[in-house]
This record gives structure tokens, C-alpha cells and sequence, in this order.
């Protein structure tokens, strides 16, 4: 490939030699050169006549940009978005804001001058120049001391460099080449090496997302406290002889509310001299639906109708609109709900005893409904 | 004393080294297989590491229950490890940061070395705050981004706030001035290896530094820049850490002492650590002449100080308990020397007030053994200081009828003992694998380094340069 020329440089083995050579290439005009040093020589800047630095103006910048910015949001989520009186202090109380006033203007400044001092002073990263990987540049970073002029100074003159670096008591003279196909190399989109490494980071992105929101956040501890020292409904107690963690109420006892039912077994005595004691108002038929819809329609349908949606897990209930229903008393229907049937269990424990009649009423509203006579349409 | 000459600048590196030779004291040991002491010393440190990552994946399963904190001990061995370990930090910047503005120029051999225990005991210290929240993986799914659909904002007045900016700002301002300080070592290291992978990596980790003069420049002019922000930045730090305590209204937190003494305890208990671990390192990597014995010295008279001004604050907070007639602040302070804690209050006076002051004897601050035990015992009494603060004022406080005893569990012990373990991993495994001491700097200040004076200008007067990035 072509190569082309980058630059002459030139070694030195002392720091008095290198200020030397550094004093006459710059008296001479040059412009495009640089000294490559270990460490920092003192008086360098000088010989190379280099104006101070600037990167205090970036670090003030920053700075102050982090001030303005943080005690704008302080003042924004304390007077406007989320004002909230603490300690009996103002909204914007701007003494117990210093401390975070300062760390932000510190952090911003330290960033940012960092920042700007690789991108804008440095233009890095920057591992394709030139003189990486030469003898030039492995020799500078260990114990000599080198200049180099580039090709495209306008004074350039090889030969006369050359002689210039000698007579300084140069130690080695090196011409800095670079290949020009290497400058225009273009990435390769479609490297197979760079699809691969696509591939593998996809598979272990995809894989680590479904351990994480399928595996891992169902185990203990990630499960958001599922486990828990303490007894919860249906599990089983070492503590209780009988192993149950629920308990029953205490022998000869009834907890408030908690009436026993009086036509136990006999479903034909409550239809007889069980009554409603709801009045049918509003209220009242909203409770039922409620409840109606939460603890029976699993079975018996939204609208009563039998058509269950436990798509066979459970015998389906039946139709509540059948005649038999619908000539029952109010006590039978009462009587089921508690009791259950067969099948259906009862439901006192989840339904308290109001909104057992409270459903009656509701049931009794739906059958209405179905077979609305003359009369209801008014 | 008085001959000094300060005309003329001390030899800092010792024994006659080239600059090649600097080079390979301080490389080659990276390169080399490691060393019986080494392999030794990692494997006790690790051991405690796992020591600590069992009690935390305890702690996690169970839930910080299994701690002993209790009602109204909240705060105990978590919060005071935090304390402790963000203390130790404050060496390393004090090192790398304040005695680089003072030209003091012991620092050059150590700084790189204090700047990388500074950012490992911050790693340390955030531990604590993060696992005492009970399920830090919820807080890190909800600090970050932190989620804000309900409008719901921090509180800006709150000092715990403060903190969490003082802390994170102190861990991101140390790791750039040690990133930056790494660059042109990566750099040197880059061109002397043979190794591909490790040039990958040094050439990744330099990013492409030539040594290039113009670059030095602006160089040097960041990290005077860096030097002058970390200044007040360590001292906001532990600042505002005291303000946890002193913001609140418990009886022995109030105090407005609270942030200067703070700041000396902190950078007393950080050369304590400094110094244990340099003389660790320098028998582990012979590496005795580079860290020599002065610069221990010079530490140990700033223990002696930090020290003395520690022992005055607390003489002082018993004398303004006194002084200031509030009889709730006065119980607080007799019954911490002579209550039921009375025992870790008289630990905590015998290391950190009277055990340094053996330091005012040269032959004992010269004394290696000697003053590594008395470094040993200034920690002790610094992790005791903050467990007397916090534990003591806890443990009773207005209501009587709600004191209570605080014992730590084997857990609590296991998370300390983790701790210094994962600290100590990370400095071994730092000083194996990254230059702890910085090649560029040693250089700078080795024999001939410096032009002889022929074109000196008025250099030295600006402050940028003249010195060099060394001090
Ligand atoms: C788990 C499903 C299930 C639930 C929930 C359920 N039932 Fe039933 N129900 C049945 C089954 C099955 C039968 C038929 C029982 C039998 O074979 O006699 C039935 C029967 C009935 C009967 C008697 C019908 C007849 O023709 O004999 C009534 C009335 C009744 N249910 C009302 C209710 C009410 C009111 C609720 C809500 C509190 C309810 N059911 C909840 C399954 C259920």
C-alpha cells in the first residue's frame, strides 16, 4: 500500500537537549510540530511558545451552569410542582439548598472540564494516529525526549530538519509514515464478525430479560415479600395441635354479627317462615348486584341464565329463571345461598347475612325482568 | 532543623533510577506472577469478603431483621460502617487533592495509591445506605430513572438528600481525577507490553495519549482545576454527613461541632488506613525505596494532629454539654462515658486521644511495627467513635419508657468483617494490576528530570506549570 509521510522525528536523551532542539524549530517557523515527553518538562510551554490554556473558561462554564440548573429545579419542584411545607420553612428556602447547590456546581464543573478536555482539547479517543505503535512513540513513552515536524508544515524540508535535529545532538532521527488506505479504511457494516457479535449480544439480552421477568422475580427474596413469618388463610401451623393455621371460632361462642341460621337442613321451614327484610330500594338492589356478580355469576351466569363461564371445571349451575325458582319464596332462595345445594356449597361465610337478602332481591329483580309483564312496563 | 536548605528540593525517589528503570520497578511487578505474600494475603482478604457475602445474601433471604436494630436503635452497624468507610475516603483526596495544592511533594509516591482507596472505601460506605433500604433491588428500579409519574419529589431540605449528592458528586470528582491521573501510565503501559489482549485494553483505557507537549499542557492545567474543586468538594463531603445527624433534633446529634469535627476524624482515621495499607503493599511488592520511610513519618504527624483535634472535640462537646444547661443534652453526654456504653466510649478515647500521641516520640513514629499498631488501633477507635454518636443518642432519648439496649448479631459482625474484606480485595487487586504509583509523576521529580536552568523563564511564578502536575 502507499505509504506517505507523516512527520520527522527525532529523539533526544536529556531534558536540556529536547528544550534546545524544541527553541530552534520553533524560531524557524514551524507550526506544525509537538514535543513528546514522559512526564512534563518545565519551561516547555515557553519554548514552544504555547498560549495558557484555556480550559479554566469550560470549567467556570460548567460550573455555573450546574448552579443555574439545580437551584432552577429546586426552585421549580418547591414553589410550583410539589410545594410542600417542611419544618416550617419557606417554599424556596434557599440556605438549606447551599449543600446541594455546591455538589451539583462541583460535579458539573468536574464533568464537564474533563469532558472537554478529551473532545474538545484532545479530539479522543484517538488510537489511529500515526504515531502509535512507531519506535518514535514507544521510545517517548518510557525515557527520551522527541520532536517530530509534520509533512504538511508549509516550510517542510526534510533534509534541513534532519540537519537541524543532528546538530541538536539528536540520538535517532526517524521518518513517521502512515498507509493511505488506512486513513480511508471504511467500517463494514455487514462483517460477519459484527453480525456475529450482534447475534450473541441479542441472545444473552433476550435470555437475561426473560430470567429476570420470568424466573428471577418469583423467587425468594425478589418476589416482593410473598414469603412472610406469619400465618396466612389455608396453610398449615406447627404451632395449633390440629395443624391448621385458620381457626375456628371457640366452642359455645358467636362472634358479633354472626347469628346461627335457625332452619339448618330444612330448606321447606325457611321458605315458610323466612321473609325479606330489605326494603327494594336502590341501594339495596345495587348491593345484590354486586355481590351477585362477584360470588354467583362464576356459575349461574351474569344474568342468571346458567350459561357459566367455568367452561366445565364445576358442574354448571343451573338456570335461575326456571319455574321452580321463580315460584320459590324468598326463604328458599335464602336457604341455598347459605346452605347451598348438592353441589353448590353455601356461601355464609363470604356473604354476610343482609347481603344474602340483598341477592334475593336482585335475583328476584332479574327474573322480573325476563318474563316483564303488562303491568312492570310502567 | 534549621539547616534545611529549602532552596533545594529533597530526592524523593530513592536508590539511582533511570527513567527505563522507574519504568520497570514499578511495571514489571504488574506483569510478574504473584508472589507467595500476595497469593497469601488476597486469600485472607477474600475469605473475609465471602464472610460478608454470606451475612448480605442472608440478610437479603430473610430480611434485615436478622440485624440487631431495634426500636429505637435504627440506625447501628449500617449506618456506622457507612460513616467509617466514606471517612477513610477522605485521605486519599486530602493526599492527591490539598497536599497538591501545598507542594507537598512526599505526596507523588502515595497519591495514586490514596486516590484509589478513596474511591474504594466510597464503594464500600455505599454499600451500607443502599442494603439498609431492605430490598436494594427495588431501589434500584425506582431511583433510576428516577420515576416520577405522581409528581412525588425528594425533599431538597432534607439532609439525608444532601448526602446522596455530597457522596455520589465525591465518588464521580475522585474517579476523574484518578482516571486522569491513570491516562499517560496506561499509555507507557501500552507501548511496553507484548501481550495482545493487555494492548487492547491499555490502548482502550489511554485513549490514544501521546505524551504530546501540547496536551500536557492543558493537561496539567485540568488537573491544578481538579486539585482546586476537590478541595472544598472533601471537605463539603463529611460536612455533610455530620449533617445527618446534626440537623436532627436528638440530644448529642444537635451540635453544631459536628461538621469540623467530623472532617478531622475522618481524615485522622484516613491516614490511619493509608498508612496500614502502604505497609502492607511495600513489604508485599518490595517496593520499600519507592514509599520510603518518611513519607510514613510525615503521615503519622498528621495522625498526631488530626488526632489532638479530635481529643479536643470531645473535650469540647462535654463542655458545652455542660456549659449549655440543657439537662437533655448533659444526660446524653454522662451516660455515654459512664452508662451502659460506657465501654465503647472508653475505647474510643484510649485509641483515638491517647494512643496517637505516642507519635510525638520520633523513634516511635519512625518505628514500622509501632506505628502500625497504633494506626490499627486509631480505626478501632474511629469505627468506635461513630458507634458511640449514633448507637448511644439512639439507645436513649426523650422517652424513657422506649430505651433500649442495642446488641449487634453475628450478621452485623459478618457485613463488617465483609467489608474490610471487599476494601482490601479491591487494593491488592488494584496494586497487581494498575500502576500504584504513578510513572509520569516519579519521573517528573527523579534526578536530571528537569532542564538544568539555561532558558528558565518566569516559570515558576505561574502556578499551572511550574511545577509540574507533581506538586
Ligand atoms: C361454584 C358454582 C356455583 C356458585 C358460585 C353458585 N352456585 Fe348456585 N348452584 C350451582 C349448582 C351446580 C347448582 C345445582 C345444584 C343441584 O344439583 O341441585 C346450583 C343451584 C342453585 C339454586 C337452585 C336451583 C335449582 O333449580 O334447584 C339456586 C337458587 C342457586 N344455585 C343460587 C345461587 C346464588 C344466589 C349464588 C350466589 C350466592 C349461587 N347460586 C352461586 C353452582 C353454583
Amino acid at each position: 500500500m502507499d505509504k506517505k509521510l507523516y512527520s520527522v522525528a527525532a529523539t533526544f536523551g536529556n531534558a536540556d537537549d529536547i528544550i534546545l532542539a524544541t527553541g530552534k524549530i520553533a524560531s524557524a517557523g514551524y507550526t506544525n510540530y509537538d514535543v513528546n515527553t514522559p512526564y512534563p518538562i518545565h519551561g516547555m510551554d515557553d519554548a514552544m511558545r504555547l498560549k495558557p490554556s484555556k480550559i479554566g473558561y469550560f470549567t467556570i462554564t460548567f460550573g455555573l451552569t450546574g448552579t443555574a440548573l439545580i437551584l432552577w429545579l429546586m426552585y421549580w419542584v418547591t414553589t410550583t410542582d410539589y410545594p410542600q411545607v417542611i419544618g416550617g420553612k419557606p417554599f424556596f428556602a434557599l440556605p438549606a439548598f447551599i449543600p446541594i447547590t455546591f455538589e451539583a456546581t462541583v460535579l458539573l464543573a468536574a464533568v464537564g472540564s474533563a469532558l472537554s478536555l478529551f473532545i474538545y482539547f484532545f479530539k479522543f479517543p484517538n488510537n489511529s494516529h500515526p504515531l502509535h505503535d512507531t519506535e518514535y512513540m514507544k521510545s517517548c513513552s518510557s525515557d527520551k525526549y522527541g520532536i517530530y515536524v509534520e509533512a504538511k508544515d508549509p516550510l517542510f524540508d526534510e533534509v534541513r530538519i534532519k540537519a537541524l535535529m543532528h546538530e541538536c545532538g539528536a540520538e535517532n532521527v526517524y521518518d513517521v509514515n502512515y498507509e493511505e488506505d488506512f486513513l480511508t479504511a471504511k467500517f463494514e457494516i455487514f462483517d460477519k464478525k459484527f453480525i456475529g457479535a450482534l447475534i450473541v449480544l441479542a441472545i444473552i439480552v433476550s435470555a437475561s430479560t426473560y430470567l429476570h421477568l420470568n424466573k428471577l422475580l418469583y423467587m425468594t427474596p425478589f418476589n416482593w415479600m410473598m414469603d412472610q413469618p406469619k400465618v396466612s388463610a389455608q396453610q398449615k401451623s406447627t404451632f395449633f395441635a390440629d395443624g391448621f393455621g385458620m381457626r375456628t371460632p371457640v366452642e359455645g361462642t358467636v362472634a358479633r354479627g354472626n347469628m346461627p341460621y335457625a332452619y339448618k337442613g330444612q330448606p321447606d321451614e325457611a321458605g315458610k317462615y323466612l321473609t325479606n327484610p330489605l326494603q327494594n330500594n336502590d341501594k339495596n338492589l345495587a348491593l345484590g348486584k354486586a355481590k351477585f356478580l362477584t360470588f354467583c355469576s362464576p356459575c349461574h351466569g351474569n344474568t342468571g341464565m346458567g350459561d357459566s363461564r367455568l367452561n366445565g371445571q364445576f358442574p354448571n349451575g343451573p338456570t335461575l329463571h326456571s319455574d321452580k325458582v321463580t315460584n320459590w319464596p324468598d326463604g328458599n332462595l335464602y336457604h341455598v345461598i347459605t346452605e347451598g345445594q348438592n353441589v353448590m356449597p353455601g356461601y355464609f361465610r363470604q356473604v354476610t347475612k343482609d347481603e344474602r337478602w340483598a341477592i334475593v332481591l336482585y335475583l328476584r329483580t332479574l327474573q322480573r325482568a325476563l318474563n316483564a309483564k303488562e303491568g312492570d312496563l310502567k | 532543623m534549621s539547616t534545611i536548605d529549602y532552596s533545594v528540593e529533597e530526592r524523593l525517589v530513592h536508590g539511582d533510577r533511570s527513567l527505563k528503570q522507574i519504568d520497570d520497578a514499578i511495571v514489571n511487578p504488574l506483569d510478574a506472577k504473584p508472589n507467595i505474600k500476595y497469593i497469601l494475603a488476597l486469600g485472607l482478604t477474600v475469605t473475609m469478603l465471602m464472610i460478608g457475602a454470606a451475612s448480605l445474601g442472608w440478610t437479603f433471604y430473610k430480611g434485615i431483621g436478622v440485624w440487631g436494630n431495634n426500636n429505637p436503635v435504627g440506625w447501628a452497624f449500617d449506618i456506622v460502617n457507612f460513616v467509617f468507610w466514606i471517612g477513610i475516603g477522605h485521605a486519599g483526596t486530602l493526599i492527591s487533592a490539598i497536599l497538591f495544592l501545598f507542594r507537598q511533594r512526599w505526596r507523588n509516591g502515595i497519591a495514586r495509591f490514596a486516590e484509589a482507596m478513596t474511591i474504594f472505601a466510597v464503594m464500600t460506605a455505599l454499600i451500607f445506605p443502599i442494603i439498609h433500604t431492605g430490598r436494594p433491588w427495588v431501589a434500584a428500579v425506582y431511583l433510576l430513572p428516577y420515576p416520577n409519574q405522581h409528581s412525588v419529589w425528594v425533599n431538597f431540605i432534607s439532609p439525608l438528600l444532601w448526602d446522596v449528592f455530597a457522596v455520589s458528586t465525591y465518588f464521580t470528582v475522585s474517579f476523574i481525577f484518578w482516571y486522569i491521573g491513570l491516562i499517560p501510565d496506561f499509555a507507557t503501559m501500552r507501548d511496553r507490553t507484548t501481550s495482545k489482549i493487555k494492548k487492547v485494553i491499555f490502548s482502550v483505557l489511554s485513549l490514544g495519549w501521546r505524551f504530546s507537549n501540547r496536551h500536557w499542557q492543558h493537561y496539567e492545567m485540568l488537573y491544578l482545576i481538579l486539585a482546586g474543586l476537590s478541595t472544598p468538594l472533601v471537605l463539603s463531603v463529611h460536612t455533610v454527613v455530620s449533617f445527618d445527624f446534626a440537623v436532627s433534633v436528638i440530644p448529642g446529634w444537635h451540635t453544631t461541632i459536628f461538621p469540623p469535627y467530623f472532617v478531622a476524624g475522618a481524615i485522622f482515621s484516613g491516614f490511619a488506613m493509608v498508612q496500614n495499607a502502604l505497609i502492607v503493599i511495600r513489604k508485599i511488592f518490595e517496593i520499600e525505596d519507592l514509599i520510603p520511610l518518611k513519607t510514613l513519618e510525615t503521615m503519622n504527624k498528621i495522625i498526631l494532629v488530626t488526632g489532638t483535634m479530635v481529643g479536643y472535640a470531645y473535650g469540647m462537646e462535654f463542655f458545652i454539654a455542660w456549659y449549655s444547661g440543657n439537662q437533655l443534652e448533659t444526660f446524653t453526654f454522662i451516660n455515654r462515658a459512664f452508662g451502659p456504653y460506657a465501654w465503647a466510649y472508653w475505647i474510643m478515647v484510649s485509641c483515638n486521644v491517647l494512643s496517637p500521641q505516642f507519635f510525638w516520640f520520633k523513634k516511635l513514629r519512625t518505628s514500622i511495627p509501632f506505628m502500625f499498631v497504633i494506626a490499627v488501633f486509631v480505626n478501632v477507635g474511629m469505627w468506635f467513635e461513630r458507634f458511640v454518636i449514633i448507637v448511644t443518642s439512639l439507645s436513649r432519648d426523650y422517652l424513657p419508657s422506649s430505651w433500649a439496649y442495642y446488641r449487634p448479631t453475628m450478621f452485623d459482625f459478618g457485613l463488617l468483617i465483609g467489608s474490610f474484606g471487599l476494601f482490601f480485595t479491591l487494593v491488592l487487586l488494584f496494586a497487581k494490576n494498575l500502576p500504584a504509583i504513578s510513572i509520569a509523576e516519579i519521573k517528573s521529580v527523579s534526578e536530571g528530570a528537569q532542564p538544568s536552568h539555561h532558558g528558565e523563564s518566569n516559570h515558576s511564578a505561574n502556578g499551572t506549570h511550574g511545577d509540574g502536575h507533581n506538586g
